[in-house]
């Protein structure tokens, strides 16, 4: 477990959200260490996917600060901002991939954006990241319309790592995965975390992604996070919501008994 | 961080080694990439890699070594020495990648090829025929059920689209038509004057719109204004699976959004038709009294010997079909939407386009139709 002195990669400070005269979130704090994966649960509705895009700054935010590792988009020049952009991949709900582009140009977009690498390494690296997620090269020449949920899935979480992110944010990740995939892609995080000493933020609902991938858990709930840490620390949480989010949980035993 | 250096090559008789240092990282991989062929690894009988002194390391410098590992398939020694732990996983993960190469796309020879494109235009161009015929035939059969059971009309969707394509188009239909017809007007004056013949501008002003201009422009401007809107919507729905929702909720998606559609426009055409012919007299007639110096009275008065009923007849009995081979088309067009976004900028390309060739050419006939009847 990385101790709590580590660096921090995000930092969220007094977070007010709002659309019209409702307000999603409420004066919400909270800090992502640097190489840990942080899991943020919450009910549908409760601002999940709103603090992920405040934090991308796509939504704006009515009060508060947020830094990534050191720049606040409210202060930092176009420049540093780029620089930022360039750290981080985004890993969309529905995949975000553009269709007129097929799955090989999707993952070297953000290569020959940012990169000057020729041609013949920018396709060896797609094909790796592609391979890397579990699909095959010869996928790499479909349009985004021909893939499955699943595939789709993988292939934005390939085009999310293209750059070898710092930091990558995943929108319900495992959502639309079976459960034999959704292990591998933990697996294949975790790899990447030691690694690369990548850090991930990510909006789940699955308690097993919870428990198998993430270091520390959040859980949202009225514009707030109600309560932070490991699985067990959350655990011991009286928060009502918490406590029936986790019900399942609580009355099994924590960690599946190892084979005889 | 720019000028760093990522290898250190030194060769001797039996031996090259490549050494490793720095960040071998995204930022870096073509400059890495182009060192590393300089060194001509591959000509190299032995090879030692050494990656004691590399601080960073991503997918990037793991897959360049791994491609220096593999060379050009020709057996040598080859040995890796201090790979830090922490880069084990990784290198192992890029191992297991570009083994087999895609397969390739197989290709045909030029002339052949472009043999097979004019083939595949004669078979799309005749199964776009058929799917117009079979989107006529199902419609009728609809229409006919429908007029059986009133009901299944969907008054509320035909009410809702008549104001869509009708009530909110009249402003634009009214302007453009407006100016069309004072620019006729203009030109008329400005040459029939040499002759001395600013009476007959009446005529072609009048004949010109009621017959031709009025519903010719009309149907142009619903086939960009709301043919497109059709298109766009129809191939949105597919795109989104809404159509396929229709479907197994046991209603026909031709009942529920087409045919309110083309009966809102097949009502809506001649309307606006009847505007834009109206407005455009209007707009003659501006110019008429300010340009030719024709008294409005006089105008209307040499206007009702001008034009007869049936040149406002031919113009109407037109209307409605040009409404029809614009729903038609702007809808057959919608469900050709595939799942991308560029197929569906392009299907409402093709709607309009198509929607207003049709119109033209329709127009061409009704013309040698009404010539022979004597209209």
């Amino acid at each position: 477990m990385k101790d709590a002195g580590a660096p921090k990669a995000i930092e969220v400070a007094d977070l007010v959200v709002g659309f019209g005269r409702k307000s999603v979130l409420d004066h919400l704090s909270l800090d992502v260490r640097t190489g840990e994966i942080l899991g943020l649960v919450g009910a549908s509705g409760s601002g999940k996917s709103v603090l992920l895009r405040t934090m991308l700054g796509l939504t704006r935010k009515r009060q508060g600060r947020i830094t990534i590792f050191g720049v606040d988009r409210d202060k930092a020049t176009l420049q540093e901002l780029q620089a930022l952009e360039r750290r981080w991949g985004v890993l969309y709900q529905q995949g975000a991939l553009f269709s007129s582009l097929t799955v090989f140009q999707n993952i070297e977009f953000p290569i020959r954006e940012y990169l000057r690498a020729p041609q013949r390494l920018m396709r060896e690296i797609a094909n790796a990241k592609l391979e890397m997620v579990g699909l095959k090269p010869d996928d790499g020449d479909k349009l985004p319309s021909e893939l499955s949920g699943g595939m789709t899935k993988r292939v934005a979480l390939a085009r999310a790592l293209a750059l070898d992110p710092a930091i990558v944010f995943l929108d319900e990740p495992t959502s639309g995965l079976d459960p034999i995939a959704a292990r591998e892609f933990g697996v294949l995080i975790r790899t990447l975390q030691r690694t690369l000493g990548l850090t991930v933020f990510m909006v789940t609902h699955e308690i097993e992604a919870l428990r198998t991938i993430c270091d520390r858990i959040a859980a949202l709930a009225e514009g707030r996070i109600v309560a932070i840490g490991s699985m067990s620390q959350v655990l011991e949480s009286e928060d009502p919501w918490v406590k029936s989010y986790f019900r399942g949980v609580r009355s099994a035993p924590t960690s599946a008994p190892s084979p005889p | 961080m720019g000028s760093q250096s990522l290898v250190i090559c030194t060769a001797d008789a039996e031996q090259l080694t490549i050494a490793g240092s720095g960040a071998w990282t995204a930022d870096n991989a073509a400059r890495l990439e182009a060192c590393i062929d300089d060194a001509r690894p591959n000509d190299a009988s032995r090879l030692e890699v050494d990656m004691g002194e590399v601080e960073e390391f991503d997918t990037y410098g793991a897959w360049i070594l791994e491609r220096l590992m593999r060379g050009d398939g020709r057996p040598r020694q080859v040995s890796l020495v201090r790979l830090p732990e922490k880069f084990h996983d990784l290198v192992e993960d890029v191992r297991r990648t570009n083994r087999t190469a895609p397969t390739p796309s197989r290709r045909i020879a030029w002339p052949l090829a472009r043999l097979a494109d004019i083939g595949r235009g004669v078979e799309l161009a005749a199964a776009e025929a058929l799917r117009l015929a079979a989107m006529v035939g199902a419609l009728a059969v609809l229409f006919g059920g429908a007029l059986v059971a009133p009901r299944r009309f969907r008054s509320t969707s035909i009410v809702h689209h008549l104001d869509r394509v009708g009530v909110r188009s009249v402003p634009i239909i009214v302007l453009i038509t407006l100016l069309i017809g004072a620019i006729i007007a203009q030109q008329g004056f400005f040459h029939f004057r040499q002759f001395g013949a600013d009476d007959y501008v009446v005529d072609l002003v009048g004949i010109l719109t009621l017959r031709e201009i009025g519903v010719l422009i009309v149907s142009i401007m619903v086939a960009g204004r709301s043919g497109s809107s059709y298109t766009a919507e129809l191939g949105s729905m597919k795109m989104r699976e809404e159509i396929d929702a229709l479907r197994t909720m046991g209603r026909n998606p031709l009942e529920v959004l087409v045919l309110p559609r083309i009966i809102a426009l097949v009502v809506a055409l001649p309307l606006l038709t009847l505007i834009g012919a109206i407005a455009a007299l209007v707009g003659g007639g501006i110019v008429a009294s300010i340009y030719g110096g024709m008294e409005p009275s006089l105008y209307v008065a040499r206007l009702r010997e001008a034009v007869s009923i049936s040149d406002f007849e031919v113009g109407m009995i037109k209307a409605p079909f040009m409404a029809l081979v614009i729903g038609l088309v702007a809808c057959t067009e919608g469900f050709r939407v595939s799942g991308s976004a560029e197929s569906l900028g392009a299907r409402t390309t093709s709607s309009v386009v198509k929607a207003i060739f049709l119109v033209i050419v329709l127009d061409g006939i009704f013309a040698m139709f009404f010539s022979s009847m004597g209209m």
